[in-house]
């Protein structure tokens, strides 16, 4: 199956990364945190799955749409 | 009267202040970070320094920096604004060190009033009324036989919280002890602590602030109250001067103006602060805190009022007396502040950073606009999404809303999404004109929940 591509929906900064590589996730558990005008939003997986890619860092700047994280369905 | 004044902010109160500064000739001096180098408030100063990069902690709260820039500017004291470094007892105390003027609190009031429990104790020592409850950790026990005593519903807090983070809304005694459980389990995994306190549940707040000015000689004045009850986020979106809530109940309006000045007094303050007061449906208030710094929301008052909050800081914090007197006081008309945001009502309030290509705030009687951006410029992520303030005054509560109506839809912001269109509808709204609404309407309202 293809991985899912997890997006940022808001254009900020990483300020923490909550999973690593390889983790199992459910639906709505947060994956990264993002920061954007003094608020901290979660990122939040849109499926069950496992973390197969991270490509965003602690501290970098994220545009709106880009992708953070992969996913690979169960 | 000081030569030259560092403004250690930026954005609409940055502006504003050099504003007021030029107008007393004064001279101004701006810090602002590398995202910052074409922002309106560089612009509006006389002078500019570059104070870091463009995160907060390496800029704006850079407070080694900002002693610095004023150093090396010959500034003599150092405005604030609100947020940042100002209620920064450290930075308040730095500035003492370095021998500058901090327009803001002493140290001593930023510490009496910077944690809720001692500025809670204070307040009740005084015979403030605060709101029921334990105002310190407790046991399970004390906490029943407490809940009893105050009467449920009651709200249970992690103590080490915030962000209503744990929080439990308990309707009746048989539910508390699992709520209590629930509250110390999240309050140990999120802040370390299981430690919990319970106070009275308020049920359809309104959220009530009175503006005071005190002096140097322990003269002080109130400026009366605003209104500031809808919010999201708990963070303020329309205020307004005065409460018609509370100028329709005379025993409420005076135990809230003796309330802020006891406050204030109990803690020997001096410059401008606004005690806050949660006021339940039955109009009787609770202090929940005092800000010891300019407001966002103060050009209300000084639109009913007649009288330069920011000026009188500077007078103060020159050693001058405060020459008002409460008598002369009085509220003229009506004023409404709409906060505009870079921000996305339909989609959860989000931030929206963007580009700005058009920025044309609207004119007209008794409209006043303080913006922090121009056109053209990028709103960047890395600050508050507040790009102006509109504030509409007439002699009527319901012009007032009328003017700030019509001027909202006038205001062209393009082509960043803000949060124009949706002041607009809340402006018009029946539950607005008739002054029906708590805390939690403008969330409600935004979710098609009324």
């Amino acid at each position: 199956m293809k991985p899912i591509n997890v997006e940022a929906h808001i254009t900020g900064t990483v300020w923490k990364i909550t999973v690593e590589v390889g983790q199992e996730v459910m639906e709505g558990d947060t994956l990264v945190i993002l920061e954007s005008m003094k608020m901290e939003m979660p990122v939040e997986a849109p499926e069950d799955g496992f973390v197969a890619e991270i490509r965003t860092s602690p501290g970098a700047s994220v545009a709106e749409g880009q992708v953070l994280v992969l996913l690979n369905p169960k | 009267m000081f030569k030259t004044v560092l403004i250690a902010n930026r954005g609409e109160i940055a502006c504003r202040i050099a504003a007021v500064l030029r107008a007393r000739g004064i001279r101004s001096v701006a810090v602002y970070s590398e995202a910052d180098a074409e922002a309106p408030h560089v612009r509006a100063a006389d002078e500019a320094v570059c104070i870091g990069p463009a995160p907060v902690a390496q800029s704006y709260l850079n407070q080694a920096a900002i002693v610095d820039a004023a150093r090396q500017t010959g500034a003599e004291a150092i405005h604030p604004g609100y947020g940042l470094l100002s209620e920064n007892a450290d930075f308040s105390r730095a500035c003492r060190e370095a021998g500058l003027v901090f327009i803001g609190p002493t140290p001593e009031a930023v510490e009496a009033m910077g944690d809720k429990a001692v500025a809670r104790a204070t307040a009740a020592s005084v015979g403030v009324p605060v709101v029921p409850g334990s105002g310190g950790a407790i046991e399970d026990a004390e906490a029943a036989e407490l809940a009893e005593r105050i009467g449920y519903p009651v709200l249970v807090k992690a103590a080490a919280g915030g962000g209503g983070i744990g929080m439990q809304v308990v309707q009746r005694a048989d539910r508390l002890a699992a709520a209590l459980q629930t509250c110390r389990d999240r309050g140990q995994s999120s802040f370390g602590s299981a430690a919990i306190y319970l106070e009275k549940y308020i049920e359809s707040p309104r959220h009530i602030e009175v503006q005071v000015l005190f002096d140097h000689h322990g003269h002080g004045v109130h400026l009366f109250e605003r209104e500031c009850t809808l919010q999201r986020r708990h963070q303020k979106v329309i205020e307004e001067a005065p409460s018609a809530f509370v100028q329709a109940r005379p025993a409420l309006r005076e135990g809230l103006y003796a309330s802020a000045l006891a406050a204030a007094h109990a803690v020997g303050y001096q410059g401008a602060g606004t005690v806050e007061f949660i006021v339940d449906p039955e109009g009787h208030h609770y202090f929940i805190e005092m800000n010891t710094r300019l407001q966002v929301e103060h050009p209300v008052t000084e639109a009913i009022t007649g009288v330069d909050i920011i000026g009188w800081q500077l007078d103060i914090a020159a050693g001058a007396p405060l020459t008002l007197t409460q008598d002369a006081l009085a509220i003229h008309g009506a004023a409404v502040e709409c906060r505009v945001y870079a921000e996305d009502p339909m989609k959860g309030f989000l931030p929206r950073p963007g580009r700005i290509e058009r920025f044309d705030p609207p004119t007209g009687e008794g409209v006043r606009v303080d913006a922090g951006v121009a056109a053209p410029q990028d709103v960047t992520p890395w600050y508050d999404p507040l790009l102006a303030k509109l504030i509409a005054w007439a002699p009527t509560r319901d012009e007032a809303l009328t003017r700030a109506h019509d001027a909202v839809a006038a205001f062209v912001v393009a082509p960043l999404t803000t949060n124009l269109a949706f002041l607009a509808t809340v402006l018009d709204h029946p539950h607005i004109r008739a002054g029906q609404f708590d805390t939690g309407w403008l969330e409600r309202f935004a979710k098609g929940r009324l």
